[in-house]
């Protein structure tokens, strides 16, 4: 034996700690780089739709009154396929980790995982020449009866072309989204807890209230982040399935806008400062993602200390 | 507040396998009565057939009676959560809710049966479980935050305070020591000593010391072979099994002979 051994080193693995730690610094930083580079591209083209004079802009009364109702219509789309996908998705994730037989509930999961599949062009084509005209009675019904809603104020549209069916289009496409991660996350549930949960004389119900959801309460905040993060930018369904225009209350008349919707329909025949205009609304709906995702991570962190990850 | 049970004639199966061979055994009311035996004999999986935990597991069945107080858990139409609301169970790994505190640990089982309660009678539950627990000192001044943030045998006596605020007939305890420090085993051990005053207590133990500590009776549990049933070799007064047993196998087993 001898002191040397401390200090001399095996070259070879020495060398593969390095090539790897270096490989792994150089993909962090590549992520960075790129997510740098797209911001400051949005921002140089963006500028000159900021700096110009107002009535040079689409509308001919600045960059902030074009954007601001579409961004509402983007919002209002978003919050639509949320509000009908979350407890949708929720539901059919509990059903397959733990109420449904083993064999239904791979078979389920798969087809659910089939869904996010399917490319959206599809799901706006399918919106547009099926669901809008299949839905157009309901709104009729929906303008008659609840009319005294500002939402819901007719007349209603006659193609069904409206953002409430371009909702309901998102709706479905985010649900794959969030059905698989609130499902992965509810299996992971520990057996520990539900077990707890039952020999204190809880029923199904009662121990998914007690250790499932509770365990899985960030888990299903991301989910439905990430379907918000689809829901916000997903452009080809909405430009199919929305008769767009002005900015309205009502979800059953044709009208509204999404920011990506706008860019994809006006970017083809832009030119000058009307591209720079529409690279602005796209800097607008990046900024609206990133802030949604940090008030998601605070959310998240708020409870923390309850998260049982310590 | 404290019941007997009866098990008649016990076979337990994982789907087609047989775990645990015809046992009976009777479980006297205010008594520690504890399982001990081997790895893999059976005990466990027959001490969750006793508040119908095992069936929670898929293809888990049994066949036999068990009587609580007479009232067969297995008869038709009895419901596995009422058993389970009054045969409480600590298990192995203390489990209190991560996300709740522990004060709402506490109160979990009870907030199950939709009583409406005061806040002062949920303060007085509260306070009335820890103390029985031996827990309310230490804890007493820090309710509102997480019970995951205890110590690991503060945590296994969080869990038995939960388990007696639904104020159970009987109470499981699945090896609860052994995750446990040996001042938390005392403590625990203690803690299994006041409760017979009220409860049925059986335990589940694999250290033999433990058990002749604890328990006034004891059931030595054995197993023939891998893929055998497991099967009830001797039940008697605690004192008969590591003093005196009638069985080889028990002599063998509590004089470390095997096992």
């Amino acid at each position: 034996m001898t002191t040397t051994s401390l200090t001399s080193s095996r070259g070879a693995g020495r060398a593969g700690d390095k090539v790897f730690s270096g490989a792994a610094l150089a993909a962090g930083c590549l992520i960075l780089a790129v997510l740098f580079g797209v911001a400051l591209f949005l921002l140089i083209q963006a500028l000159p739709a900021f700096t110009a004079p107002a009535s040079d802009i689409q509308g001919g009364k600045g960059f902030f009154a074009y954007i601001w109702p579409i961004v509402i219509g983007t919002l209002i789309a978003a919050v639509i396929a949320l509000v009908i996908a979350t407890p949708v998705a929720i539901g059919v994730a509990l059903f397959i980790s733990h109420y449904a037989p083993r064999q239904l509930a791979s078979g389920l999961g798969y087809v659910i995982d089939l869904l996010a599949a399917i490319p959206s062009v599809i799901y706006g084509a399918w919106g547009a020449a099926f669901l809008a005209s299949q839905i157009s009675p309901a709104y009729d019904w929906l303008a008659d009866n609840m009319g005294w809603l500002p939402i819901f104020q007719g007349p209603a549209s006659a193609t069904g072309k409206t953002i409430l069916t371009a909702g309901i289009v998102l709706s479905v496409m985010v649900l794959p989204i969030i059905t698989s991660l609130a499902r992965e996350i509810f299996l992971q549930t520990p057996k520990l807890h539900e077990e707890a949960a039952l020999a204190l004389g809880a029923t199904r119900w009662e121990m998914i209230k007690m250790a499932v959801l509770p365990f899985a309460r960030p888990g299903i905040i991301s989910a439905v982040m990430l379907g918000l993060g689809r829901a916000l930018g997903e452009t080809m369904a909405v430009a199919l399935v929305l008769s767009s225009g002005a900015l309205t209350a009502s979800l059953i008349q044709s009208g509204n806008q999404t920011i990506a919707a706008e860019i994809a329909l006006n970017f083809p025949e832009a030119s000058g400062l009307k591209v720079n205009t529409l690279i602005a609304a796209g800097l607008i709906l990046f900024v609206i993602t990133l802030a949604v995702n940090m008030v998601a991570r605070w959310i998240i962190s708020r409870h923390k200390e309850f998260s049982g990850a310590n | 507040m404290s019941k007997r049970i009866d098990v008649k004639d016990l076979n337990v199966y994982y789907g087609n396998f047989l775990a645990v061979e015809d046992v009976s055994i009777n479980i006297e009311a205010k008594s520690v009565t504890a399982f001990i035996g081997p790895s893999g004999c059976g005990k466990s999986t027959f001490l969750r057939t006793l508040n119908r935990m095992h069936e929670v597991l898929p293809g888990a069945r049994v066949e036999g009676e068990v009587l609580l107080d007479g009232d067969n858990l297995y008869g038709p139409g009895v419901d596995p959560v009422t058993v389970r609301s009054q045969i409480g169970m600590v298990f192995q790994r203390p489990n209190p809710f991560p996300t709740m505190s522990i004060r709402d640990n506490v109160l979990a089982g009870v907030k199950l049966n939709n009583q409406k309660m005061s806040k002062g009678e949920a303060d007085a539950l509260v306070e009335r479980s820890l103390q029985g627990a031996n827990l309310w000192n230490e804890v007493k001044d820090r309710l509102e935050k997480p019970g995951s943030g205890l110590s690991g045998g503060q945590q296994q006596r969080l869990c038995i305070a939960r388990a007696i605020a639904v104020e159970p007939q009987v109470i499981l305890m699945d090896e609860p020591c052994s995750a446990l420090d040996p001042i938390s085993t005392l403590a625990v051990e203690d803690l299994i000593n006041e409760l017979k005053d009220q409860y049925t207590v059986v335990i589940v133990t694999h250290n033999m010391q433990q058990a002749a500590r604890v328990s006034d009776r004891t059931a030595f549990f054995n197993i023939a072979g891998t893929g055998k049933p497991g099967k009830l070799i001797e039940f008697a007064e605690t004192s008969t099994i590591f003093n005196n047993p009638s069985q080889k196998a028990t002599e063998d087993y509590v004089s470390g002979r095997f096992g």
